[in-house]
């Protein structure tokens, strides 16, 4: 016989070694590895100990990749919102067939490889590409649009690989939403844009905090799309990690950028959690 | 002047190679053939696909390949695993120059490579590597611009192309953005050396770079030849060789060397000092340099090799197809040979950080 608590453990037990293996013990050793000196060819100078790497961080020229990555992030987020949160809303509307066959569809992109959906873009938005063909050709523009190599490719390309991401997850709460509630509402003589401000939006709130936390946690750490659709022209917080790790060689300092990294996704993730307990504390009071 | 198309000659090399396949019996395997299978390490296309097999063929060894994007790339797996799982590794010669020093390199034998001699006696006397002690030169070549004829006025010459371009050029230029060659037209430019050590030139580059970075296109170390045959670029910074690459699919691309000179770059072949099969890594080595090999090689990856022989018996008109395929080891020799700058590798890619996150 074994007790609740003891199957509970031995249960948890295999999920709890595989994070602890492969989540903790890594990053611990990035932190550790912040604190030495780099190697003149690579590697990390175990001899020499400390904490300029940190120091480094502060510098403006750094401050600024990171808020310029903050800023990227949060403008994708707040886009893929904008699409996703009504698109979610649609679907919820449509029969649960439709529904099925929409969510489908919404995911369909994730089939193909994230590599090959961004060299897309690159086909699409190039000087000589479709869309500035297409214009030159119909005759609305003379001179091609400089539409690749800059903020506004690697926002697009962001925005299009994560929309997907705040359908999902605003339609885990719009489909639970009590459909009663919305003709109480209207019942009780709201007018549609009120029922949804005071009723809709608040309890489907944490689907949306779900979704966009997802949206700037991937989005801040990208490297692909700034380095493919930004052309070395937008440089974000994953472009400085990855090259310190593959061509500066620099893996201290990159441990130290992955450390601050890592704090920022904590920090958003707690924040999440927060909003969604909260959400859930108030709509189980109302209930 | 005859055109060869690419592929056609891609063709050619897949008949040759089945023929020698054909022609290596079994007798001609020789008896005492090392055992065991070697790892090479080496850049992307940067060898005749089935260089591997026909080594197969010819010798009884087992070989495969792994590819990296970048000298660093492989720099940092060596490094982090003290070169276990490589027996020979394709790197330029700053790069050859640091894993000697790590003592990840094997001492080279001459004894188990007699096709050394086959060497031009220049290639065998490069500053990085005098008498060719941890490293067997595989190709060498300049840095330079490599441009559409067609869309470009005039004959650009010189660094200032790159740097600070006529508006027609303006977000039509990329730039290779690996430390050594981004700092080094940046260098050139302002006629430093391309092993410059003194920081206060070492900023005045970073600036001079920093400033130009609002022209590019982009930065390109592995397309910028596609961007100039799809018209998207008109002018790239660019090794000679990989501009061939353009050449062969537009014949009004050019290359040119800028009057202020440029760098003689060498890339070489290392044995590490893990490897379990030296013996076998040797023999690789050689076989790449003997002379039908050396020049089906030369043919595949249009870069100039420093093997005299297969250079000589190279076939004319692919060399009036690819002028720059004619240098000679003098011509080459007139430019300065980079070679590793030791201590100032750290602000190097430091500097390189800063110019990449640079506004």
């Amino acid at each position: 016989m074994t007790s609740p608590r003891l199957s509970r453990t031995i249960l948890m037990a295999p999920g709890l070694g595989w994070l602890a293996l492969f989540l903790l013990v890594p990053c611990l050793l990035v932190f550790f590895n912040a604190f030495y000196e780099r190697g003149i060819y690579g590697g990390v100078d175990y001899d020499a100990f400390t904490t300029e790497n940190f120091a480094r961080l502060i510098d403006p020229l750094y401050v600024e990749v990171f808020l310029g990555s903050a800023r990227i992030a949060l403008i994708t987020t707040v886009l893929a919102v904008l699409i996703g949160y009504p698109a979610a809303y649609a679907i919820t509307l449509a029969s649960p067939g439709a529904q099925t066959r929409l969510l489908i569809l919404a995911m369909l992109p994730f089939w193909t490889n994230y590599l090959i959906r961004t060299y897309a873009w690159m086909v699409l938005l190039n000087r000589t590409g479709l869309i500035n063909a297409g214009l030159i050709d119909a005759g609305v523009i003379t001179e091609p649009l400089p539409l690749l190599y800059n903020e506004f490719a690697v926002i697009l390309g962001l925005v299009y690989s994560y929309v997907p991401f705040v359908i999902l997850a605003a339609y885990a709460s719009l489909a639970r939403l009590d459909r009663s509630l919305i003709e109480a509402s209207a019942d009780l003589g709201a007018s549609g844009a009120r029922t949804f401000l005071k009723v809709v939006l608040p309890l489907t709130l944490p689907g949306v905090a779900a979704g966009s936390v997802f949206v700037f946690v991937l989005s801040i750490g990208n490297f692909i799309t700034p380095d493919l659709l930004g052309g070395g022209h937008v440089q974000m917080l994953g472009n400085l990690i990855y090259d310190q790790f593959l061509t500066a060689r620099d893996w201290p300092f990159g441990a130290a950028l992955s450390m601050l990294l890592i704090a920022v996704m904590m920090v958003l993730l707690f924040t999440q959690a927060v909003v969604v307990h909260r959400a859930s504390a108030r709509s189980g009071g109302r209930a | 002047m005859a055109f060869i198309d690419h592929k056609a000659r891609l063709l050619g090399a897949a008949a040759a190679i089945g023929a020698g396949l054909l022609l290596a019996s079994p007798a001609a395997i020789a008896q005492d053939a090392p055992k065991g299978k070697i790892v090479i390490g080496n850049w992307d296309g940067y060898m005749p696909p089935d260089l591997l097999e026909r080594f197969k063929a010819a010798t009884g060894i087992e070989a495969e390949l792994t590819v990296h994007a970048t000298n660093e790339e492989v720099m940092g797996k060596v490094v982090a695993g003290g070169g276990k799982g490589y027996d020979v590794l394709f790197v330029s010669a700053p790069f050859a120059q640091a894993l000697n020093a790590l003592k990840l390199s094997a001492p080279i034998d001459h004894a188990k490579i007699p096709n050394l001699a086959n060497l031009y006696p220049e290639g065998s006397q490069l500053k990085y590597d005098p008498g060719n002690t941890f490293s067997v030169p595989y190709a060498w070549g300049t840095t330079g611009l490599c441009y559409r004829t067609d869309l470009v006025e005039g004959s650009p010459d010189s660094w200032a192309a790159l740097m600070t371009p006529p508006d027609a050029l303006k977000g039509k230029i990329t730039m290779l953005a690996t430390d050594r060659w981004l700092l080094g037209a940046g260098f050139k430019s302002l006629g430093f050396s391309v092993n410059e050590t003194d920081p206060a030139k070492i900023d005045q580059a970073r600036d001079a770079l920093i400033a130009a970075k609002k022209n590019l296109l982009s930065y390109d170390d592995t397309t910028f030849y596609s961007k100039l045959v799809s018209g998207e670029a008109s002018l790239v910074h660019a090794w000679d060789g990989w501009c061939n690459y353009g050449i062969a699919e537009n014949k009004d691309i050019k290359y040119v060397i800028p009057k202020e000179g440029t760098d003689l770059w060498t890339d070489t072949m290392v044995v590490t000092s893990a490897s379990e099969n030296k013996d076998a890594a040797h023999a690789f080595i050689d076989f790449v340099l003997s002379e039908d090999v050396g020049k089906w090689v030369t043919e595949n990856i249009m870069y100039k090799t420093p093997n005299k022989k297969a250079m000589e018996a190279l076939d004319p008109a692919l060399l009036e197809q690819f002028p720059n395929m004619k240098m000679t080891p003098a011509e080459l020799l007139a430019q300065e040979q980079m070679v590793d700058v030791g201590q100032a590798q750290k602000a190097y890619s430091r500097t390189v950080t800063e110019i990449m996150n640079a506004k």
